[in-house]
């Protein structure tokens, strides 16, 4: 009996002990399902179509090419490979200016019969309507639908998830958003948090020290949404009236924010390893005449590299996961940033604005979970990075 | 030119860098510290005025321009609590597994590896995945079931370590000492083994409940409401929580002028349970070392 539980319990507790893989496992599984779908969805909106007049030799076009003619941005079919004829775009809230509320019939019944007749009268025109409305026997040409393409969303450069009749999930504002932001924060947190775990490891009285770990403790405990409200209502104005812009939300005011919340990070790893640099190291130099200074930027700081290194990458991902603080500070736009100054978007930021408003199994949805798996492996291969310098460190010290 | 034997010079020059180093240091950790004590002063000294018995105590009104935010103090505890429940059994079992049963080789390498990576995976992923999982794929719906949930998996990389740290600085002398009296490894680590290691358990749990407490991400599309004024029933019902009401009446609303005094009252009530939290397992290290040393 007492045997038989023995076993029960080291069962449940093997169990147990894989359940963070597990979680990693269903982490990749579901993320992967949900975002893969996007790949399946087609170019234009699910249900309609982009009629062509029967003349117009074009078939293909890019979501890109879609976006700019339906934005008036490309006006010739020449642009797109056909005759030099200027474009008339057509869509469904139009049918009002063409046609008198008699002539659709009171259910619109007669609607699709005579958009069919307006495209086949107008060879420059391109009309997006629902594909049901389309007489069976009309004589159109329809631009040929495909799916959407990987090379679109990882190097596409716009992202615009709700544009109609095709969105744009160019995934590469984000992406440089995200890195623009981190990169600004480590560059800001780096300096002041080898201060203070050089102060703290090699410079600070014993009792300035108990009391600047808690205090330091406590600042990776502060919930990021108090930073994002602090961002918000002290670094936003300020950026505002200091820089002279037109509105506060910035890259630059997100940096800030995240360079205080990496700050925790960076001082605890760096502190620990400055601290563990073995002291016959430090004697030797000091014995041979090098003065403190000498001893801790010569010798203690660089045997400590690595695990100083270790904790700066381990800050760039927390920096690069950050959400909600971002999310309140750099006023959210989706364009590849110029300057720091300009508002921004990061891709944990767009997930959390966006997701909420995104019908769940639209194409809007699945984008937003392959930004998730994207954000999953840039901080899984940050996770792999620190994991090798420091096993590397664990050899070197044995 | 006569070159002095004794290079006084650079002795000296060695001296004014280092004090001027060691000034940048000092000088650049107490900005920070300043720069904390501003953060934390400021909201202090807004939100102070806001707090009142009836303002921890009434539900929002008015389009949450006015009235309390008692309901989403009591979401937030609910949530600590369910996220508790998930957390707390699993992470310990895992970290005794770690340490105790799991054979040192690849099996404990790679366990740790995912739960470092597990560690690392940002908050709004694990929103993402606990909606995709709970909420959808379970059919829980946006509920505090669904949240606890996602909140519970979130915090067990910190569990996991804490525990295991904990037990690996037992000695095994006395692992030993335990099962060459006739005790069974399951009564050596009940009896003997995760007793000594309590004191550092519990000062993993308590920091890991501060974490889940002021979490956003995971609890935007599994729990949080916008407004639910009333008191949840049950654990599919969605619920409010203090996170994200401070988010939502900072960002949005119908007059954000009018919301932000309870935005800071809000974020004090949020700094303060990190506080208090904090302190907590502070006290309760300094507590147990005592105790341990006088042993």
């Amino acid at each position: 009996m007492r045997k038989l539980v023995e076993k029960g319990v080291k069962w449940l507790l093997t169990l147990s002990g894989f359940v963070t893989s597990l979680v990693i496992l269903l982490i990749i599984g579901f993320l992967f399902t949900e975002g893969a779908g996007l790949f399946r969805k087609k170019i234009i909106e699910e249900g309609y179509v982009l009629a062509l007049n029967k003349e117009n030799p074009v078939r293909t076009m890019t979501a890109e090419q879609i976006k700019a003619v339906f934005d008036e941005d490309v006006t010739s079919w020449k642009d797109l490979g056909g005759p030099d004829l200027a474009i008339t775009t057509f869509r469904l809230e139009d049918v009002e200016k063409y046609f008198t509320e008699e002539e659709l019939g009171a259910q619109y019944e007669y609607a699709g019969e005579k958009i069919a007749a307006l495209v086949d009268a107008n060879p420059g025109m391109v009309a997006f309507v629902p594909e049901s409305m389309i007489p069976e026997n009309a004589e159109l040409n329809f631009i040929e639908d495909s799916n959407i393409s990987p090379k679109d969303v990882f190097v596409g450069a716009e992202w615009f998830p709700t544009a109609t009749p095709s969105s744009l999930f160019g995934m590469w504002p984000l992406l440089a958003g995200t890195l623009w932001v981190s990169f600004f924060a480590i560059l800001f947190a780096l300096p002041f948090g080898l201060s203070i775990a050089i102060y703290m490891a090699e410079i600070a009285p014993s009792k300035v020290r108990d009391v600047f770990k808690p205090l330091i403790e406590l600042l990776n405990g502060i919930p990021s949404v108090v930073y994002g409200f602090f961002g918000l209502t002290i670094i936003v104005p300020l950026l505002q009236q200091v820089f002279g812009l037109p509105v506060g939300e910035s890259g630059l005011a997100g940096s800030i924010v995240l360079a205080i919340m990496a700050l925790p990070t960076i001082v605890t790893v760096a502190e620990d390893a400055m601290r563990n640099c073995p002291r016959s190291l430090r004697e030797a130099s000091l014995a041979l005449g090098a003065s403190k200074w000498q001893t801790v930027s010569k010798v203690v700081i660089p045997s400590s590299m690595s695990s100083i290194a270790s904790g700066i990458v381990l800050g760039i991902g927390r920096a690069v996961g950050e959400t909600m603080a971002v999310l309140m500070v750099t006023g959210n736009a989706a364009v590849i940033p110029h300057s720091i100054l300009e508002p921004l978007r990061t891709i944990p930021a767009t997930i959390a604005a966006e997701l909420g408003e995104a019908p769940a199994g639209g194409a809007h949805y699945q984008a937003l979970f392959m930004l998730g798996v994207i954000l999953f492996f840039i901080t899984f291969f940050i996770n792999l990075c620190v994991e090798y310098i420091s096993s590397r460190n664990k050899a070197k010290n044995r | 030119m006569n070159t002095p034997v004794f290079p006084v010079g650079q002795h000296l020059r060695k001296r004014r860098s280092q004090s001027v180093a060691f000034f940048v240091f000092t000088l650049l950790s107490y900005l920070i510290v300043l720069i904390f004590f501003v953060i934390l002063g400021f909201i202090l000294y807004k939100g102070a005025s806001v707090i009142s018995w009836d303002f921890l105590t009434q539900a929002p009104e008015d389009g949450m321009t006015a009235g309390g935010i008692f309901p989403a103090i009591v979401g937030t505890l609910l949530l600590m609590l369910g996220s508790a429940v998930v957390s707390f059994p699993i992470g310990i079992m895992s970290g005794i597994y770690m340490n105790e049963y799991a054979s040192k080789g690849w099996v404990v390498k790679f366990i740790r590896l995912m739960t470092n990576n597990l560690s690392g995976v940002p908050s709004i992923v694990f929103g993402l995945f606990g909606m995709a999982l709970f909420v959808k794929y379970l059919g829980f719906g946006d509920s505090i079931l669904a949240g606890s949930l996602t909140l519970g998996l979130l915090s067990l990389p910190l569990i996991i370590r804490t525990t295991e740290e904990a037990l690996k600085d037992i000695p095994d002398g006395i692992r030993e000492g335990s099962l060459a009296l006739g005790a069974t490894k399951l009564q050596t680590i009940w009896k003997v083994v995760l007793p000594m290691g309590m004191p550092r358990i519990i000062t993993g749990l308590i920091l890991s409940l501060g974490r889940v407490s002021g979490e956003t991400a995971p609890i935007l599309f599994t729990c949080a409401a916008y407004f639910f004024p009333q008191l949840p029933t049950s654990i599919l019902d969605q619920c409010m929580a203090l996170p994200y009401h401070l988010y939502v009446i900072s960002t949005s609303g119908t007059d954000i002028e009018a919301q932000q005094p309870i935005a800071y009252g809000t974020a004090l009530v949020l700094i303060v349970i990190v506080l208090v939290i904090n302190l907590l397992a502070g006290l309760l290290r300094k507590y147990f070392e005592k105790r341990l040393k006088i042993k």
